[in-house]
């Protein structure tokens, strides 16, 4: 993610990666090839939906997320591929 | 049973196929995953299912017969789990192929077992309609039916079989609770609402809506988030804690298989001794005899000797699997084994390849990525195999004494573990030699889901333990017994003036002396060689071997006799070359076999067999020629 300065003000685009443990973010858009973005969505990953950052496997990777009642583990690689509208506790300064 | 009807996807008509000579009428049985179908599945047709695969597929077809209160029986057959029926892997596809009457080998079903998740029902849902919309006589089963009501959830089954127009069941299929209600629909004796034509979407967020709608309108709550699965993770995957646990499951795994199961083994070898015995006292000397005794007894009866192990090593992963733990490992695993290309769900049939390859192999399945399958299949025959064992553990014994190390460790479990790394660190090699060669794979997500912990069930340990005994027995009754038998009478032939010849004129000491000049060079003599010929069956088959051809009375891997023979036929170095080539080599035919069914061909199992024998002979050349050094 690059940061220019001029463009501070605008939202800058989060991902999955960027919710902290308990964080919430809505799902905007699946950044990911139409066969695994198929996927994601039979899971529950559809855009609109809320989906909670959960725990993490040793070392912060994989993290399960809870999304459309159940948990699901997803690779830092492509949870990054998933943006969201973040809500709830903003974790980090952008 | 088969009828042609005009598919609607491609308009061509399916062929009539033969209809197959089935009595009973086929019921399929499917879902997504984590459903609890085969919980459902055991639970109706219990002792009574067998496991094959689809032919020309690695998916595996599950049938039982279910047997109903007037004495009618029904098939079952339990389909993969899939979250959708547009067929985009080869799960989804078999479920399309099965239901629509596509597959010649299996009979077209005449009703369907919906089974959905109960505690995610408005997910599990989006199955609904293009199940339903087959046409076929469905019931829809919501199951974990206990796990909804103690967390708090509802759901009202009559409007829902209104708005789906087919039958509803809220079942919980580990209890038993609610299942008269499936059998009163396998028995047709249920209540049928009017057919409703529900709106098949292709659209997943389109779907997903229709069934959240649907949901809503059976005045479906979902339940409260599982308390004691949060909690049990929040340590479980704990940064600290989480691989602590990890560890100390994998360790007590290990430690049951090598020590705490001794006694049972030895059981099992007395209980083989004494049994060969009494047949050598009862029966009088003759042809008859030495083949019980010396081929087929000791033969089968040296390799039966680890069925406890294995069982032990089922019955943990059985638990582990069945409690939601394994989820959690591979989850645990997934970095370590992204590091050398694999993904973790690979972790699992590694694990369990430590046992056996064929079931780790069997076990690869729910790897959905084709190329990292593959290649997990192509490592796991390098896991130190229970065979193996056997096998280390007497030329260990033969060549090392038994000295202290380190005040606490003796020379021999040092060399047993040595013995046990160099066979992952090997596995690890060629993942990585294949993932950045011909198994490059795209980025396919790893994702996995979390199902919530449960008490696992003494039904569903005990029909796996059953399952993988009868697989064991089968092997150590058919490959084992056959090679066993042929090795007494390749010993045995040609007679000359009415006596066998000694072994070394007989046509297996011709054998063994035929690929001599190609084993010299690792140490080996022609007695090796006709282990070595035997042992390319199935690996343990080479103590039976040995001890035959050294003509000692108890060829098993504690018997001094045979430990001095070999020291008499190996020197130091080959002993070393001896054991590399036993943990490099794919000697065993049920894993080729195997390999060749789950891949589709004898392409990789080929290739396997060449790599695996060449890194053995080279390895074991090697270490002949560095012992001089050390």
């Amino acid at each position: 993610m690059q940061l220019s300065s001029n463009k501070l003000s605008e939202p800058l685009p989060a991902s999955l990666v960027d919710l902290r443990r308990g964080d919430e973010g809505v799902l905007s858009k699946i950044d990911l090839p139409v066969e695994d973005a198929r996927r994601l969505m039979e899971l529950g990953f559809l855009p609109g939906a809320r989906v909670v950052a959960g725990q993490s496997a040793p070392g912060g990777d994989p993290r399960v997320f809870q999304v459309d009642g159940s948990e699901v583990a997803v690779r830092r690689e492509t949870a990054q591929r998933l943006m969201i509208l973040r809500k709830g506790r903003l974790s980090r300064p952008a | 049973m088969s009828e042609c009807r005009d598919c609607a996807g491609c308009g061509s008509p399916v062929a009539v196929s033969p209809a197959p000579a089935a009595a009973v009428k086929a019921v399929a049985v499917i879902g997504p995953p984590n459903s609890g179908k085969t919980t459902l599945f055991n639970r109706l047709t219990g002792l009574r299912q067998k496991v094959a695969n689809f032919p020309g597929v690695t998916v595996e077809q599950h049938t039982g017969i279910a047997e109903l209160a007037d004495g009618q029986a029904v098939e079952l057959i339990d389909l993969p789990g899939v979250y959708s029926l547009s067929p985009h892997s080869e799960d989804e596809q078999i479920a399309y192929d099965v239901l629509t009457g596509r597959r010649d080998d299996t009979p077209k079903p005449e009703a369907i077992l919906l089974v959905l998740d109960s505690t995610n029902l408005s997910r599990h849902l989006m199955l609904a309609a293009p199940i339903l919309s087959l046409g076929l006589p469905s019931l829809i089963i919501l199951n974990m039916a206990d796990d909804l009501r103690s967390r708090g959830g509802t759901v009202d089954t009559r409007a829902l079989a209104k708005e789906l127009g087919a039958p509803v069941a809220l079942v919980s299929a580990r209890q038993g609770q609610g299942i008269e209600q499936v059998r009163d629909f396998l028995s047709g004796t249920m209540a049928q609402p009017a057919p409703l034509s529900l709106p098949v979407l292709h659209d997943v967020p389109k779907c997903r809506e229709w069934a959240g709608r649907v949901g809503s309108q059976a005045d479906y709550r979902a339940p409260i988030a599982p308390k004691w699965t949060r909690r049990l993770d929040r340590w479980i995957l704990h940064p600290v804690a989480g691989p602590l646990i990890f560890a100390f499951v994998v360790i007590l795994v290990f430690q049951s298989i090598f020590s705490y199961v001794t006694p049972l083994m030895d059981g099992v070898k007395w209980l083989f001794d004494v049994s060969g015995t009494w047949i050598a006292a009862t029966l009088p000397p003759s042809l008859l005899r030495s083949l019980l005794v010396e081929g087929v007894w000791r033969g089968v009866g040296s390799v039966i000797v680890f069925l406890p192990q294995v069982l032990l090593l089922f019955l943990f992963i059985g638990i582990l699997e069945d409690s939601g733990y394994l989820a959690r490992a591979a989850l645990i695993a997934d970095r370590t084994m992204a590091r050398f290309g694999l993904q973790g769900k690979s972790f699992i049939p590694l694990l369990s390849a430590y046992a056996c390859a064929v079931p780790a192999i069997l076990s690869t399945r729910t790897i959905e990525n084709k190329r990292d399958r593959t290649a997990t299949i192509l490592i796991a025959p390098f896991m130190t195999c229970s065979a193996r064992f056997p096998v280390y553990a007497l030329i260990i014994a033969a060549f090392l004494p038994n000295r202290q190390v380190l005040g606490f460790l003796s020379v021999r479990t040092v060399a047993m573990i040595g013995l046990y790394a160099l066979g992952f660190v090997m596995a690890v090699l060629t993942a990585r030699l294949l993932k950045s060669s011909i198994l490059k794979s795209g980025r396919t997500p790893f994702l996995l889901e979390m199902p919530a912990y449960r008490w696992p069930t003494v039904q569903s340990l005990g029909l796996r333990l059953l399952d993988r005994a009868k697989v064991f027995l089968r092997r150590a009754g058919t490959v084992i017994l056959l090679v066993t038998v042929l090795l007494w009478a390749a010993a045995h032939v040609p007679y000359t003036h009415g006596h066998p010849p000694a072994i070394r004129d007989s046509v297996a000491g011709t054998l063994g002396r035929t690929i001599e000049p190609a084993i010299r060079p690792l140490g080996f003599d022609w007695k090796i060689g006709i282990g070595l010929i035997t042992s390319f069956a199935a690996r343990e088959t080479i103590i039976a071997t040995l001890g035959a051809i050294y003509g000692m009375d108890h060829p098993d891997a504690t018997s001094m006799d045979l430990q001095s023979a070999l020291r008499h036929d190996l020197t130091p170095g080959g002993a070393v070359a001896l054991l590399i080539f036993f943990a490099f080599a794919m000697q065993c035919v049920s894993t080729v076999a195997v390999v060749r069914r789950e891949t589709g061909g004898w392409k990789w199992p080929l290739a396997q067999f060449a790599y695996m024998s060449a890194v053995a002979y080279g390895g074991a050349f090697l270490a002949l020629h560095l012992w001089r050094f050390v």
